[in-house]
Parts: structure tokens; C-alpha cells; sequence
């Protein structure tokens, strides 16, 4: 009786639990591994078939083909400002209107605060064309202009922050600091902004993986001379569909940066998920 | 004439204290719209209106290059309708849409049944299931790619290795949704476990201790406690998921090099439709009469989503309430 294993935070796991787990685990990371595997190969040695279970010595090799005939480090430099300037910016926006929704009095409030979460719904994304036609007309085609300006701030971050600061910030610090004599613009920067950190520096990580794996803008309004990372990857894939060695050398190149995030930063990323981040 | 610098002095730090006065009514009253205008402006300019703007270019002659031509009315619409293309791109949106999102939700509620034990060294499994978040849906397409190959893919050697007859991954149509699929479940299934295993983790302990008592088994409580318990996060989830999950364009247009989805469009969306007729016919007229079905069609299925998940959350929290009563 006393070993009945029931739901809840007490159960004694068994080793199948793990077994299972291990499992997932396998799943998880062995695609990543096999892009290793075979982005470290000799294209020769891959076309005469067979399996290959260590990795080969060409990956160097692979990496400097990959390197010469994309503009890697033009994708790579553009990968990053982009997803830092997005980030920043959807961080500054959120918070700033998220102090505002949470905090701060004013008619429609509520209103407008549900319209915010509603826009969530919309897709968006299907304004491409006439969005395309915009930046066109705008000569930003082609331009990282054009692939940050619609992403500067964010329904799900403007939610997010909002959500956050209601609980975090206790209203009377903000009336002491109003009583004082600071502007509003003073007491959100020395009140608002410092009790919002830990939830806009979660905002800013989520953002920033989304902006760096996004694909579908980047890859209509930019040209291939000045892509983002999945941008060029699938120029690569043009390049090079044949040989699979350099293709998977370009995907481990790529996908390098966000796994050192992930090394790093990868239990904030859970704790941010288990805390209610959702993606879009 | 000390009186009267004494009164010209008062007089404007009167004006002083009125103006300052002032600007502080103004800051307090204004501040907030300014503080959420930057939210409404980026939404109006770049979401809402190409959103609407795509109804007026759908009923225009309009293209890439040449930019607007004549109101055709609704002949893009007809055209688009009659021509077979849509249609197809709308079944096999709806396939890999449900080969995705449905065993991606059973398994992922499985993870996180099993990331709920009590474990040693929690964080690692939990990091370890999110892993391929961090992997671009590009670069998971290609990997993927790679596996799924026709000939000397991993997947059809295991197959053959089996003594099966190889499949055709890039050729067949439901095998090309599947392996599309395979790609989109790898990224987020461990994502909404983890989303899942929070509210998991949200449920009253002691619902759960009442059911032992009452002899209930370890599946009998997941069904009836947890999963009950769980429906407005699921609810959540399936919504989230169908919104993306009909857009669906980088795992398909990757799935081989000209990105057209397939020789005979077996893998065609109607994300890479629009593509197709905007970028590769510069048609952006059609290309926005499909925009706007699509646009309708998510509309229509939240819609319908929003009405079957309010009766039956509804009716889960009239059982489940009874339940706990009757725990109590």
C-alpha cells in the first residue's frame, strides 16, 4: 500500500520513469548531434553510403566551404543586431506600457488593456503583402530596418510586463516618490524600471531566440546579400542541396549561438516558460 | 520700490508654481497614453493595417514590380478559388496542421506526467526537453531533411534494415506531411510540456491524496484530476497552435530546394502559396485573396475553438467541482 505510486509531488519515481525520460532526452538532442556527425564528414566518404557513428575530420574544412560561399558573417552580424536592437526595444516599450496598464490611472484602461491581448489572436502575419509594399515604398527592402521596425514592441511583452508589475510593485512606492515631487517619467525610470527586471530580462531572452530562428519576413523583405542566419542557411540549401556534409556544417555553424545561450541561460528559459512566457 | 520688486518677484513665482502646476496635471494625465502609444502605433502601422490593406490590394490587378493596376472586383478570388491550387494547399495545411498539434499535445502531456515525479536532478530534464527550442525551425528542416531522406536517409535504412519497403518522403503526400510534422513536433513538444507540467504542478496536492483514499489508481487520478484540472491550459495551447500551425511555411519550404512544396505541390501551404503567387508570380493581387481566405478561415476556427472550449471547460468545472465537494 504505502508503495502505491499515485499523481503528485511525493511519488517515488522508478527507474522506467528515468528509462522514458532518457528516452526523450535521446530525442531531444540527437538530430542536433547528427548534424555534427554528418556536417563533419568528407562529401565523398557520405555518397558511398553507410552509416557513420563518430564524427569525421572534416568539419573544419566543411565550416570554411560554408563560410566562403555564403555571406556567413554578414548573416551572423546581421542575426545579432537585429535580435539585440528587437529585444531592446520590446523590453524598453513593454515595460514602459506595461507600467502604464499595471500602475498608472487612466480612462480606457481596461479597454484598451484587453484590446492589447486580443491583438494576440490576430495573424498578422498574413499583412506580408501589403506590409512588403510598405517597406518598398519606404526603400527599405533588403534593409534590417525593415525586418526590426514591426517587431519594436509586442502585444505578448506589453501582457507580460503588465502581468508582472501588478504584483511586483507596491503602489505606495510609487505615490512616495510621487509625493516627493518626481515626474512621471522619473519615478517609472527609478521605481518602474529597476521592480520590472527580472521579468524584462526573461522579455528580452525569449525575444531574442524568437527573432534569431524567425524566417518567413526576414527572408522576403531581405535579399540574399544581407540576410539574417536562417536566411542564409537556406541559401545554402540552394547552394549545396546535393551535398549534405557542407549543408548540416552550415546548420551546426548556425545553431552554435543559441545552444551557448541554452548553456547558460537554459534554466531561465524553463523557469520563464513554467512562469506563463508562451510563444508568438 | 522694495514693494514692488517685492510683488513683481511674487507675482512670477505665482506664474512658476501655476505653469509647473500645470505641466504636472498634464504629466499625470497624459503620461500613460504615451507610455502604451508606441504598442498602438507599431500595431496600427505595421499589423493592423496591411492586415486590412490586403482586402483592397486582394480586389486590384496589382504587381510586384508594377505596383497597383485595375479593381478587378473578385476575380482574384475566382481564379483562386476555381483553380484546384487552393485547395490543395488548404488540405495539406489542414494535415500537417493535425498530424502536428494532435500527438504533439498527447506526448507532450506524457512528458510532462513524467517530469511531474518527484526526480533527481529535475533542471537537467527539464532543460533537456526544451533543447530544440533553441534550434531554428530552418535548421531543424534541414537536419530533418536529412534524415527523411528517399535514399540514403537514417529513417529509410532503419526501415529497409527492418525489411521494409523504403518510403518516399519526398514524393508521397501523407509521408511528406509526416516527416514535415516530425519537424514541427521536435520544436515544441518539450515547450508545451514544460507549460503543462506548471499547471501540473499548480494542482491542490491534497485532490490528489482524497483520490488515493479512495482507492484510485495512478492513471485514474491523471484522468480524472489532473487532466480536468488542466483543460483551460490545453485549451491555451490548441489555440496558440492553430494560429501558427495554419501558417505553417518554414519546415515546408525548406523540405527540398525549390521551396515550391513539392514537384506536384504535395506539401503546398497556403503560406507557401502565397508566396509562390506573390514572389514567384508577382501576382500580389492573388497572393492577397489568399491571404484574406486564410485570415478568415483562422478567424472562423478560433471562433468555433472559443465556443466548444466554453461548453465543454464549462461543464469539466461543473464536474470537477462536484468532485471536490464531495473530497471535502
Amino acid at each position: 500500500m504505502s508503495k502505491t505510486i499515485i499523481g503528485g509531488h511525493d511519488r517515488r519515481p522508478s527507474l522506467w520513469v528515468y528509462g522514458i525520460l532518457i528516452a526523450v532526452l535521446l530525442g531531444s538532442a540527437f538530430p542536433i548531434w547528427w548534424s555534427f556527425l554528418i556536417g563533419s564528414q568528407d562529401a565523398t566518404a557520405l555518397n558511398q553510403g553507410g552509416m557513420m557513428w563518430i564524427p569525421g575530420g572534416n568539419f573544419i574544412a566543411n565550416a570554411a566551404t560554408v563560410i566562403d560561399s555564403i555571406p556567413f558573417w554578414t548573416a551572423l552580424g546581421n542575426s545579432i543586431i537585429v535580435s539585440s536592437v528587437v529585444s531592446l526595444s520590446v523590453v524598453m516599450f513593454s515595460t514602459l506600457a506595461g507600467y502604464a496598464f499595471a500602475k498608472l490611472k487612466f480612462r480606457g484602461r481596461e479597454g484598451l488593456l484587453i484590446f492589447v491581448i486580443a491583438t494576440m489572436a490576430v495573424p498578422t502575419q498574413l499583412g506580408v503583402v501589403p506590409l512588403f509594399i510598405v517597406m518598398s515604398r519606404l526603400g527599405w527592402t533588403g534593409s534590417l530596418w525593415a525586418v526590426i521596425a514591426p517587431a519594436m514592441v509586442t502585444a505578448f511583452g506589453v501582457f507580460w510586463m503588465t502581468q508582472y508589475l501588478r504584483d511586483a510593485l507596491p503602489d505606495e512606492l510609487i505615490e512616495a516618490v510621487r509625493m516627493d515631487g518626481a515626474s512621471m517619467i522619473r519615478s517609472f525610470w527609478h521605481i518602474g524600471l529597476p521592480a520590472a527586471r527580472p521579468a524584462a530580462a526573461m522579455l528580452a531572452l525569449f525575444t531574442f531566440i524568437g527573432t534569431w530562428t524567425n524566417f518567413f519576413w526576414p527572408f522576403i523583405v531581405l535579399g540574399p546579400g544581407n540576410p539574417t542566419l536562417p536566411v542564409a542557411l537556406q541559401q545554402l540549401q540552394s547552394a549545396f542541396y546535393v551535398d549534405y556534409s557542407l549543408v548540416l556544417a552550415g546548420v551546426v555553424l548556425s545553431i552554435i549561438p543559441l545552444i551557448l545561450v541554452f548553456l547558460f541561460l537554459g534554466k531561465q528559459l524553463v523557469a520563464g516558460i513554467m512562469q506563463g512566457a508562451v510563444k508568438g | 520700490m522694495t514693494t514692488a520688486a517685492a510683488v513683481e518677484v511674487n507675482a512670477r513665482s505665482i506664474r512658476h508654481i501655476a505653469l509647473s502646476h500645470k505641466l504636472s496635471r498634464w504629466d499625470v494625465r497624459f503620461s500613460p497614453y504615451l507610455y502604451i502609444s508606441p504598442f498602438f502605433l507599431v500595431f496600427a502601422v505595421m499589423g493592423l493595417f496591411p492586415l486590412l490593406y490586403t482586402a483592397w490590394v486582394s480586389v486590384h490587378d496589382w504587381n510586384l514590380i508594377g505596383g497597383q493596376g485595375d479593381f478587378v472586383g473578385l476575380e482574384n478570388f475566382v481564379t483562386v478559388l476555381t483553380q484546384g491550387y487552393f485547395w490543395n494547399a488548404l488540405r495539406n495545411t489542414f494535415s500537417i496542421f493535425l498530424l502536428s498539434s494532435i500527438p504533439q499535445i498527447i506526448v507532450a502531456l506524457g512528458i510532462a506526467a513524467v517530469l511531474d515525479f518527484n526526480l533527481r536532478g529535475k533542471t537537467f530534464w527539464r532543460m533537456g526537453v526544451l533543447l530544440p527550442y533553441v534550434v531554428a525551425p530552418v535548421a531543424v528542416a534541414l537536419i530533418f531533411n536529412d534524415l527523411f531522406g528517399d535514399k540514403y536517409g537514417l529513417i529509410n535504412s532503419a526501415i529497409m534494415g527492418i525489411g521494409l519497403e523504403p518510403i518516399r518522403w519526398h514524393v508521397d503526400v501523407i509521408p511528406s506531411h509526416l516527416a514535415i510534422a516530425t519537424m514541427v513536433n521536435f520544436r515544441w513538444t518539450g515547450y508545451n510540456a514544460l507549460i503543462f507540467l506548471a499547471a501540473m504542478q499548480a494542482v491542490p496536492r491534497d485532490y490528489y491524496e482524497a483520490a488515493i483514499i479512495d482507492g484510485a489508481n495512478r492513471w485514474r487520478t491523471f484522468r480524472s484530476i489532473t487532466l480536468p484540472l488542466l483543460r483551460p491550459i490545453v485549451i491555451f495551447v490548441i489555440l496558440t497552435s492553430t494560429i501558427g500551425g495554419l501558417q505553417i511555411f518554414d519546415e515546408a519550404r525548406m523540405f527540398d530546394q525549390a521551396g515550391q512544396g513539392g514537384a506536384s505541390r504535395q506539401w503546398q501551404t497556403l503560406t507557401l502559396y502565397i508566396y509562390e503567387l506573390g514572389w514567384g508570380q508577382r501576382n500580389f493581387g492573388r497572393a492577397s485573396a489568399v491571404a484574406w481566405l486564410l485570415f478568415l478561415i483562422i478567424i472562423l476556427i478560433a471562433v468555433i475553438n472559443f465556443l466548444i472550449t466554453r461548453r465543454i471547460a464549462g461543464t469539466a468545472d461543473r464536474k470537477l467541482r462536484v468532485r471536490a465537494k464531495g473530497i471535502s
